[in-house]
């Protein structure tokens, strides 16, 4: 697979969607991070500004909702779950609803929900709770994360498929009666 | 002043992200998420010798704002890696799937230990 427009790209549910959000389908071969900076300035000062924003959002979660180190990260944990779903939602509006716009998925995806999720805080989270002598408590921590992250991710597909289907349904009656 | 640290930190590990995810999917032909996997696993190791090296007094409050909670959270993703991990199983990948999220969180935890332990031995 040169890039994500491989045989998993091809999504089975009849419209495609790429395994990998971030990068671009169809995308030609990158060979050096010079090149991509220079023809794609745009698109990573768009993520710049979204990871900025989707940091600041996580940070506010950590305040709102404070943890000891011996104790669930319950900020991470949210942020996870929540971003999760969220991008699971994004992709299917990106890919079978909204028009191709340039910096949609890199700005909502890629910067803000990017920013937003963490995995460096949740492995760390999981490193303090084991550090602190809580095992079990470490090991519900981290599959929990998993579990429940991986489940909002696919909700959020699909939810955003029942609202693609009503959108193309709710379309195709208008066009049928005027 | 720690809200501008991490929308500094963010400012930079986002794009990172993207730069690392696009130059290694370009490289590779298999369906492993590679980008993601090497974003996460770097990420941890590197909020590993922050957060040790503030544990031993050797890094302050602020420098832990920026480099860990900005950079490193924003280089790292939850979303994309559940989102990958998602996409796999439901393409029927599911020994990708099962050995991205297993690899990812047994790398992940090895390398995030590794980088507190280097740093808090050495300080």
């Amino acid at each position: 697979m040169p890039t994500d427009s491989g045989p998993v790209g091809a999504g089975s549910s009849g419209a495609a969607m790429p395994v990998d959000p971030d990068v671009a389908s169809r995308m030609s071969p990158v060979r050096h991070a010079s090149s991509i900076i220079r023809e794609r300035w745009d698109i990573l000062a768009v993520i710049a500004v979204g990871g900025a924003l989707g940091s600041a959002a996580r940070y506010g979660a950590g305040v709102l909702l404070p943890h000891a180190p011996s104790e669930i990260a319950w900020s991470t944990f949210t942020v996870n779950v929540v971003g999760g779903f969220l991008l699971g939602l994004l992709m299917v509006f990106v890919n079978d609803v909204w028009p191709p716009r340039r910096y949609v998925r890199p700005f909502l995806g890629v910067g803000v929900l990017g920013g937003f999720t963490t995995f460096s805080t949740y492995m760390l989270d999981t490193r303090a709770l084991l550090a602190a002598g809580r095992l079990p408590v470490a090991l519900l921590y981290l599959f929990a994360t998993l579990l429940v992250g991986l489940v909002a991710v696919w909700l959020g597909i699909l939810v955003g498929r029942a609202a693609a289907a009503a959108s193309r349904s709710g379309r195709a009656r208008r066009e049928g009666t005027s | 002043m720690t809200l501008l640290l991490v929308l500094a930190g963010g400012v930079i590990g986002a794009p990172l992200r993207y730069l690392t995810d696009l130059l290694i999917q370009s490289r590779h032909d298999s369906l492993f998420p590679w980008g993601t996997f090497t974003v996460n696993i770097a990420g941890s190791l590197v909020l590993g010798a922050v957060l040790g090296a503030a544990s031993t007094g050797a890094l302050p409050a602020a420098a832990v704002a920026f480099i860990g909670t900005g950079i490193c959270g924003a280089l790292t993703t939850f979303s994309t890696f559940g989102f990958e991990t998602v996409r796999l199983l439901e393409e029927g990948s599911v020994g990708t799937a099962a050995l991205n999220a297993v690899g990812s969180l047994a790398a992940g935890l090895v390398a995030g230990s590794a980088g507190w332990f280097l740093v808090t031995a050495l300080a």
